[in-house]
């Protein structure tokens, strides 16, 4: 196994901040909020964490509901299947995204959710991230009369191609998508009432930069050996702070905090398991119903994700860490940041290997776990073609597993678990990891 | 002499082997599955050391594999199927890069490397298409042995082709292929085509590179052999005792902990869940 060494510096004061805690406390009081938004005639928008326009949205005090999230809460809360039924039961197909199956059900069931009702939005902010966000946007439109905004975001024009900050390309697709930062505006100003406030976007990209600094530092932590977290357990926290909090004074305090506290486990050489033996990344999206566990089969194995593509894929703008916003001119910046990270986020399969290849180098992994989703072959096309480069071209090795994203029905633990071990059993093979003592795996 | 023993518990079947010292299989047993795996496993090999007429005493050491590699309550290790076959199928063709197994509910392909080390490997995912017991559908629609599928699909002249990747739709399939007066065995050899493709398919996944060995249960139907071999367009092995590949597996990796080199620590010891 090679990875970073560690350069043991001198224990530092331990802090009090747990960053699992502060993460649940921080989205139970989110839920709590919009549970009574209605009654509080607050503005509410309906977003995607990708190509969301949430810094427009926050200069307008609306708040945010996240759809995606609702429906990842009710896999992690173990409710999904119930809603995933009730949709199926109303006619659709079990082939259907399961994130939007869980929120028909959730229409259905008049929007109680296990956090809390959710509010009913006044306005619904989509784009062409995901060819379903505009499907899934357009039930809320038809059935719930929500007003609608959709982005187009500038996507791949050619093979091999790839837009590079700055170039006349970008700017162009920048002056595209502010045109229609524009037209949100103005939508928002005739919802809210409110007159557009320039002085306050700049203040919510202020507090993302500070955001996206911090995850930054966060996140090259974890090159460490041991790695101090798991991307695809504690990493999903994170995740979710950064898009529920984007742009807020709590999401900038939890951030800075977490890198503290990281920092301080990093200095005290304590990594996310007792002994680390596989450094692994995680290609994919989380099957949200069965994570723990899922971690938990790697982890008997002293296998830990160090890093996991999901981490940049669903943070928003943050796939475009490299642009800061210049809150001198703050509409622009939004704009190029905007177009950059959708540009990205649009071409992911045509580039997965590169990224891979260099986050495999980066965060020095022994192998690559791909997950296919079965309910969305949208995240899922081009991991085979992805995965032999990986394996053959790059000779790291690799396994792919297969379940959804929160429907448990297609969650198998024991043919899981037994392709999970037989990718152990072949790391090992090839010489990988500490020599194994008597060891005690669960079935 | 001492023994060890390899006792592979699948869905259908529980095989057990037994190699002495040199690595020479003295004992074998095949049972069918019953209700409770714990059993099955312990009368397997039971079985396997009366076959080679020695006490319990005299193994010194036992591995367990398949999905019932936990129910081997006696076992010291418990390695997957996947390590097992790949060790017992390069142990059997020492020139093995590539093995199609294919049991009662799963179908893997595994790629190994010159030092018979498991290098990649694919699997059919939930659903049990193209694995064993689409042949059981097979079986159990027309009322037939599963020995005598292969046999009679190899008489046929022309099959029907199957269109359903669903193993429960199968059986309707051929239900109704037969109700239209179709020759059983152009049933058949539509159904053994049906999963060759698939296999095959999953073997892709992971590169054939010659030699090809195919183990497990479906290994001994002669028109899967058939199939398999036209379609990769290569002659493929096929051992006597490919049947017990995963036990003879799990009976080498128990040897290399008790007489290997290094006598090396187990890959994982388990505790009953």
């Amino acid at each position: 196994m090679s990875t970073a060494t560690l350069q043991h510096s001198a224990p530092t004061t331990a802090d009090d901040f747990d960053p699992r805690a502060e993460g649940q406390r921080l989205i139970k009081e989110w839920y709590a909020q919009l549970e009574t938004a209605n009654a509080r005639n607050a503005a509410v928008a309906n977003v995607f964490v990708m190509g969301n326009a949430v810094e427009i949205l926050r200069a307008f005090d609306f708040e945010l509901v996240f759809p995606e999230i609702n429906s990842l809460q009710t896999g992690v809360r173990k409710a999904s299947e119930e809603y995933i039924r009730l949709s199926e039961d109303y006619g659709m197909s079990p082939d259907v995204c399961s994130y939007v199956k869980a929120d028909v059900g959730l229409i259905l069931k008049e929007n109680e959710h296990p956090a809390g009702r959710i509010p009913k939005a006044s306005l619904a902010v989509a784009s062409n991230m995901c060819g379903t966000f505009i499907k899934w946007a357009e039930i809320w439109e038809r059935w719930l009369k929500t007003p609608t905004f959709v982005l187009d975001l500038p996507g791949q024009r050619a093979a091999g191609w790839q837009v590079r900050p700055g170039d006349a390309q970008h700017a162009a697709d920048a002056r595209w998508v502010e045109a229609q930062f524009k037209e949100l505006i103005a939508q928002c100003e005739r919802i809210t009432g409110k007159r557009f406030d320039m002085d306050k976007l700049a203040e919510v990209e202020a507090r993302v930069n500070k955001m996206v600094d911090h995850w930054n530092n966060v996140m090259a932590l974890n090159r460490q050996c041991p790695a101090p977290f798991n991307a695809m357990l504690d990493g999903l926290t994170y995740i979710g702070i950064m898009n529920v909090h984007r742009g807020t004074e709590e999401g900038v305090e939890f951030m800075r905090r977490l890198e503290e506290h990281l920092k301080a486990k990093v200095g005290r050489g304590e990594g996310r398991v007792a002994e680390e033996r596989f450094r692994l990344l995680f290609s994919g999206t989380p099957c949200y119903v069965s994570m723990r566990r899922l971690v938990e089969l790697f982890e008997t194995w002293g296998g830990v994700f160090a890093y996991s593509d999901y981490l940049t894929f669903a943070a928003g703008g943050m796939d475009a860490t490299e642009l800061r916003y210049d809150t001198s001119r703050p509409l622009e910046s939004l704009a190029e940041v905007t177009a950059l990270a959708a540009q990205r986020g649009l071409s992911n399969q045509f580039f997965a290997h590169e990224r891979l290849a260099q986050q495999i180098k980066d965060y020095a992994v022994d192998g690559v776990v791909f997950h296919g989703i079965k309910s969305c072959r949208f995240v899922s096309s081009g991991m085979a073609d992805t995965r032999e480069f990986i394996n053959k071209r790059l000779d790291v090795p690799t396994l792919y597993i297969e379940s959804d994203l929160i429907d448990p029905r297609y969650w198998s633990d024991a043919q899981i678990k037994n392709r999970v071990d037989a990718f152990f059993e072949a790391l090992h093979q090839r010489g990988g990891g500490a020599p194994l003592a008597r060891k005690t795996v669960a079935a | 002499m001492k023994y060890v023993a390899g006792v592979d518990v699948g869905s259908t079947q529980t095989k057990a082997i037994i190699v002495d010292e040199n690595k020479a299989i003295v004992g074998r047993a095949l049972l069918d599955m019953e209700t409770s795996m714990v059993t099955v496993a312990q009368d397997a090999f039971r079985a396997a050391l009366d076959n080679a007429g020695i006490a319990e005493g005299d193994v010194v050491w036992v591995a367990g594999t398949g999905y019932g590699r936990y129910k081997v309550t006696f076992g010291r290790e418990q390695v997957t199927e996947i390590s097992c076959h790949a060790r017992g199928a390069v142990s059997l063709f020492p020139m093995t890069r590539t093995v199609i197994d294919i049991g009662g509910q799963d179908t893997k392909a595994i790629r190994v490397g010159a030092d018979g080390k498991v290098e990649d490997f694919t699997m059919n995912d939930k659903c049990a298409a193209g694995t064993g017991r689409f042949l059981g559908a097979a079986s159990y629609a027309l009322e037939m042995p599963l020995a005598e599928l292969g046999p009679l699909a190899m008489k046929s002249t022309n099959p029907v082709r199957i269109t359903t990747t669903c193993t429960v739709f199968a059986e309707s399939e051929i239900i109704s292929h037969l109700a239209k007066g179709i020759p059983s065995e152009d049933v058949l050899m539509g159904v053994h085509q049906a999963i060759a493709s698939r296999c095959v398919s999953l073997a892709r996944r992971v590169g054939i590179e010659p030699e090809v060995t195919f183990t497990g249960g479906v290994s001994r139907n002669v028109a899967m052999v058939k199939l398999i071999e036209e379609l990769i367009g290569m002659r493929i092995n096929v051992s006597q005792d490919a049947h017990f590949c995963g036990a003879l597996g799990a009976a080498l990796f128990s040897h290399d902990r008790m007489f290997g080199a290094a006598a090396q620590p187990a890959l994982a010891m388990a505790e009953e869940a």
